[in-house]
């Protein structure tokens, strides 16, 4: 890939979740369901049409890849397919926070807050 | 449930649904696993509903995105074959809109009236006159008794000279019966149409949208205001919506027309159209029984005048000349001509394409693709490929829609030109689809079917056969579509040489004509137009340049009627075709001006008085019919009310046109007719020979008629030649049309010819380098490359003059007895085809010479 990280900015939410879904470990498609919905307390709940959608398009990005890894035998499904983060990935889930930072440092200098008041 | 939702996963894309069905099959079971409730089952399904409907759509759309993508990038890299594509498919599209939305306007459209099926055109009959004005006695009493028809109405056009503020001006105005507009059923659009109370008290009118705004300044004021028409005041009480054209485009007024008890007198004084509206459920055949039956039995009360006279009927919808109908279809039939050239071509392009891209397809294939996938991806090119051509073939087509307007008949109350409108464009649409669906399906099949691995073993060899003899096939139709359309245009240049060929029996060149029609109660004495006609000649003729000029009740090719029954010693009148001639008041230099050779006898001239005896100028053939064999000079016949001796015999002149068959003609003094009788022919048209330029004194004529009567309008100012002109205008413009279909035709065959063979050569590039090894000679190669591309040429010559021989028998109305098998027609056309051949084949040909025998084996 010759892409620099900030090409695909700014990432479609369910993306970014999804990165962060697999930046620490190997996850199978409904697993990164459960983790998204325990992370946000049920906020976001993502479709498993979204879901696996989401994941195809990741894949042609080259933010994913499909593990070969497998669990131990006890503990697979031998339909779940498992997905990692690319170092492309973490580069492009890295550079979608700075953009989310500074637009959060930008919004506070102006004076938003988001307590409502 | 789970089955209902693997179904409703075959919603998504193939590929999407072959990697992530099961996995999805999956997080629904485990949902459901987790969903518990009476309600569960609903909810998971809306849920399911809900996730893949929108979420299938989009993974489609992003293929789509994707395949067009590659698309670009593909027809990027070979812009040779996406230009030729694209322009083969513009022109196929581009032809048939156009022709599509010309015959859509012109014979599929209803007319611009409520329940335009119901109205039709009634006239009298008889044998010889299939169709024939009504007379106002007849028509009073057929609307006195039929029972098929709502309501029957008439009208007579006339122009009348609208006389007030500024310029007087010359309009075409329609006299209606009272009745009549509300029989159309079209309401006025400010205002109100004509009623039966406008029958009695001051004379209304009704004027035309375009009247309206041009001459009153689309003022609401104009009701209640009067104007002057032919010297008559008249109260405008209505203006037609813009759309409104009756009974044909180019009507400014309606009066009413209101007979008097004279009018009723003479049974054959024929000269109404009459309109009739079918009762609801009533049947055209139905009203013709019923309308014969009248006929037959006024027939019996009046046996001298009504004999043999009978009714015809026609839907009004069906006015239209059989030959306007065929100019349309005929280019109709051309067009279709070239979209199925387009559609050969486009195909054969595809399957080249295909060909060259079999490797590509492999390695994708062997790289996973799969076959739907690769199907789609084609499939959308040769879409993508059929949209852009046709969005500039609809483009070419709204480009060339004002060029299509000499092609719609006159006589039809419509638009003078179509419009491209939504069922046009959807038309053009279809075709796109079409196009692009069914000619890209078969090579995107074959295509999808050559995905083994035979192709990635040899790149060269390809197993083209079959596509190869599928491509000739395709050639061939190509090279039958252009003859038979080169053939038709053929045949109708031919036509048109013929035609113009024919003698019109009068010298055009130097001759302005203009019209100074007199308004008729005013000008009813003929002393009063003498006095008009003296002056204005008197004075044109003391013009400097002017050689002649005469006046005259119309001119050959713009008034073709005006027959009247000829009376001859002891015969009935019979108005039947071997005894009528055509009816026309002058005043004397009216031959000399038109260069009409006087045969016989002399010209009318200014002691051929009112009060004199009543004399007559004749044609030959009326003196040849009458008087075979004899001198015509001094014999006497009935004509136009009166006794007439014959003065003068001159030569006959084309009054129907060139392409028709003419009545022989008799001119009449202008002097010689009763005051206030046969009031709609008073000459009319002024003729002027010259020597200078009419630029030169034009503005003193204007200023001479002026000075005669300042309440005078002159209208239809042009030369002679252009009133001739004119008789073949149609005919010129469909030839136009055809010539430039043919050569699109041939631009496309001589493309597809040329890309077939370069393939060939491109396919076989080993094949010769061998040959040219083992010692063939470059003229040998050339010769086996020509030979390949003029024999497809030859085959398709020859299927196409079959078929162009049926082609031109079903156009041979319009041939004017050139043989649908002209040889040399026949001939040029097939000659420019092979020419095209030819060239098609000369670069592919010294492509295969210039094959290095080294290079290419070791390939």
């Amino acid at each position: 890939m010759t892409q620099t990280p900030d090409y695909l900015l700014p990432l479609p939410p369910a993306a970014f979740h999804i990165l962060m879904s697999v930046a620490d470990e190997e996850r199978h498609g409904y697993a990164i369901i459960q983790d998204v919905e325990a992370r946000t307390d049920g906020d976001l709940r993502l479709s498993p049409g979204t879901l696996y959608r989401s994941i195809q398009r990741m894949l042609q990005q080259g933010l994913l890849v499909e593990s070969r890894r497998r669990p131990a035998a006890e503990l697979d499904d031998e339909r779940r397919r498992y997905y990692r983060i690319t170092p492309f990935g973490t580069a492009t889930a890295r550079a979608e926070m700075r953009r989310l930072t500074q637009l959060v440092r930008l919004a506070r200098a102006r004076g938003l807050t988001p307590e409502t008041t | 449930m789970t089955r209902f939702y693997r179904a409703l996963l075959h919603l998504y894309p193939a590929g999407f649904r072959a990697e992530y069905g099961d996995e999805l099959a999956a997080a629904f079971a485990q949902r459901a696993r987790e969903h518990t409730g009476p309600l569960a089952p609903v909810i998971l399904m809306t849920n399911a509903v809900t996730d893949v409907v929108p979420n299938a759509l989009a993974a489609h759309v992003d293929i789509l995105r994707q395949d067009l993508r590659y698309t670009v990038r593909g027809l990027r890299r070979a812009p040779g074959f996406a230009l030729t594509a694209i322009l083969v498919v513009a022109l196929g599209v581009g032809a048939n809109t156009a022709a599509f939305s010309l015959a859509d306007f012109v014979l599929l459209r209803p007319l611009p009236y409520p329940e335009p099926e119901r109205l039709v055109k009634i006239w009298q009959a008889m044998p010889g006159y299939g169709q024939m004005e009504f007379s106002p006695a007849n028509l009073r009493d057929v609307g006195a008794v039929a029972t098929s028809f709502t309501g029957v109405g008439a009208y007579w056009e006339g122009a009348v000279n609208l006389v007030g503020d500024g310029e007087p001006r010359r309009l075409q105005s329609v006299r209606v019966t009272p009745d009549l507009l509300p029989l159309v059923g079209v309401g006025a659009f400010i205002g109100r149409v004509l009623t039966h109370a406008d029958s009695a008290g001051e004379p209304a009118v009704v004027i035309s949208h375009g009247l309206w705004q041009g001459h009153f300044g689309s003022s609401p004021g104009v009701l209640g205001r009067t104007v002057r028409l032919d010297g008559v005041v008249h109260t405008v009480v209505g203006v037609m919506p813009p759309e409104f054209h009756f009974p044909a485009r180019g009507i400014d007024l309606w009066t009413p027309l209101v007979f008097s008890a004279a009018n009723f007198e003479d049974r054959n004084d024929n000269y109404l159209d009459a309109i009739a509206r079918l009762k609801p459920g009533g049947t055209l055949e139905g009203a013709q029984v019923e309308l014969d039956q009248i006929m037959a039995r006024l027939e019996l009360e009046h046996p001298a005048e009504l004999k043999d006279t009978r009714a015809a009927v026609w839907r009004m919808q069906d006015e239209i000349s059989d030959r306007a109908r065929l100019l349309v279809l005929a280019l109709c039939g051309a067009a279709f001509c070239i979209l199925l050239l387009a559609c050969a071509n486009l195909a054969s392009l595809l399957l080249a394409r295909g060909l060259h891209r079999a490797r590509e397809l492999a390695v994708r294939t062997a790289l996973g693709a799969g076959r739907e996938r690769l199907m789609r991806q084609l499939i959308t090119e040769s879409v993508g490929l059929a949209a852009i051509g046709g969005l500039v073939g609809v483009g070419i087509a709204i480009a060339g829609l004002p060029l299509l307007s000499q092609l719609v008949p006159a006589s039809l109350p419509i638009a003078d030109h179509p419009t491209v409108d939504l069922r046009v464009l959807a038309f053009a649409a279809a075709l796109i689809a079409i196009t692009g669906l069914a000619f890209g399906i078969a090579p995107a099949m074959r295509a999808g079917k050559g995905g083994s691995l035979d192709a990635l073993r040899d790149g060269t060899r390809t197993s083209g056969g079959r596509r190869q003899r599928l491509r000739s096939a395709l050639v061939v139709l190509e090279v039958v579509g252009s003859i038979v359309l080169l053939v038709s245009s053929g045949l109708l240049m031919r036509a048109i040489w013929k035609i113009q060929a024919v003698e019109s029996g009068f010298r055009t060149d130097g001759v302005m004509v203009m019209r100074t029609a007199l308004p008729m109660p005013k000008y009813a004495p003929v002393a009063a137009r003498e006095r008009f006609y003296g002056r204005v000649l008197e004075d044109v003729r003391g013009l400097p340049g002017v050689a002649s000029a005469a006046y005259v009740t119309g001119l050959p090719m713009d008034m073709r009627g005006g027959i009247w029954p000829v009376q001859i010693a002891g015969n009935e009148v019979r108005r039947e075709g071997d005894n009528t001639a055509s009816l026309r008041y002058l005043t004397p230099g009216f031959f000399s001006t038109l260069g009409i050779p006087i045969r016989l006898g002399r010209d009318v001239n200014a002691g051929d008085a009112q009060d004199r005896p009543y004399v007559a100028v004749v044609s030959e053939s009326f003196a040849q019919r009458h008087w075979p064999g004899q001198d015509p000079i001094g014999r006497r016949f009935g004509f136009a009310l009166g006794e007439r001796t014959v003065v003068g015999v001159v030569s006959d002149v084309k009054v129907r046109g060139l392409e028709r068959t003419s009545e022989p003609q008799v001119y009449l003094p202008s002097a010689q007719v009763a005051d206030s009788s046969i009031t709609s022919y008073p000459p009319k048209e002024l003729v002027i020979r010259s020597t200078l330029p009419a630029e030169q004194w034009m503005p003193a004529v204007r200023r001479i008629i002026a000075a005669a009567d300042a309440e005078q309008p002159i209208s239809n100012v042009r030369t002679l030649a252009d009133v001739v002109a004119g008789d073949t205008a149609a005919r010129r413009v469909q030839l136009r049309l055809l010539a430039m279909l043919s050569a699109i035709a041939l631009v496309i065959a001589g493309v597809g010819i040329h890309g077939l063979l370069s393939f060939a050569v491109s396919t076989r590039t080993q094949e010769l380098g061998i040959r040219r090894a083992l010692g063939a000679q470059v003229g040998t190669i050339v010769g086996m490359v020509l030979r390949e591309g003029l024999t497809l040429a030859a085959i398709g010559t020859m299927i196409g003059i079959a078929l162009s021989f049926s082609v031109g028998r079903g156009m041979s109305a319009l041939l004017f007895g050139v043989p649908a098998t002209d040889p040399v027609t026949i001939a040029a056309a097939a000659a420019l085809c092979l020419v095209t051949a030819v060239v098609g084949c000369v670069r592919p040909a010294i492509r295969a010479a210039r094959v290095d025998p080294m290079s290419a084996l070791r390939e």
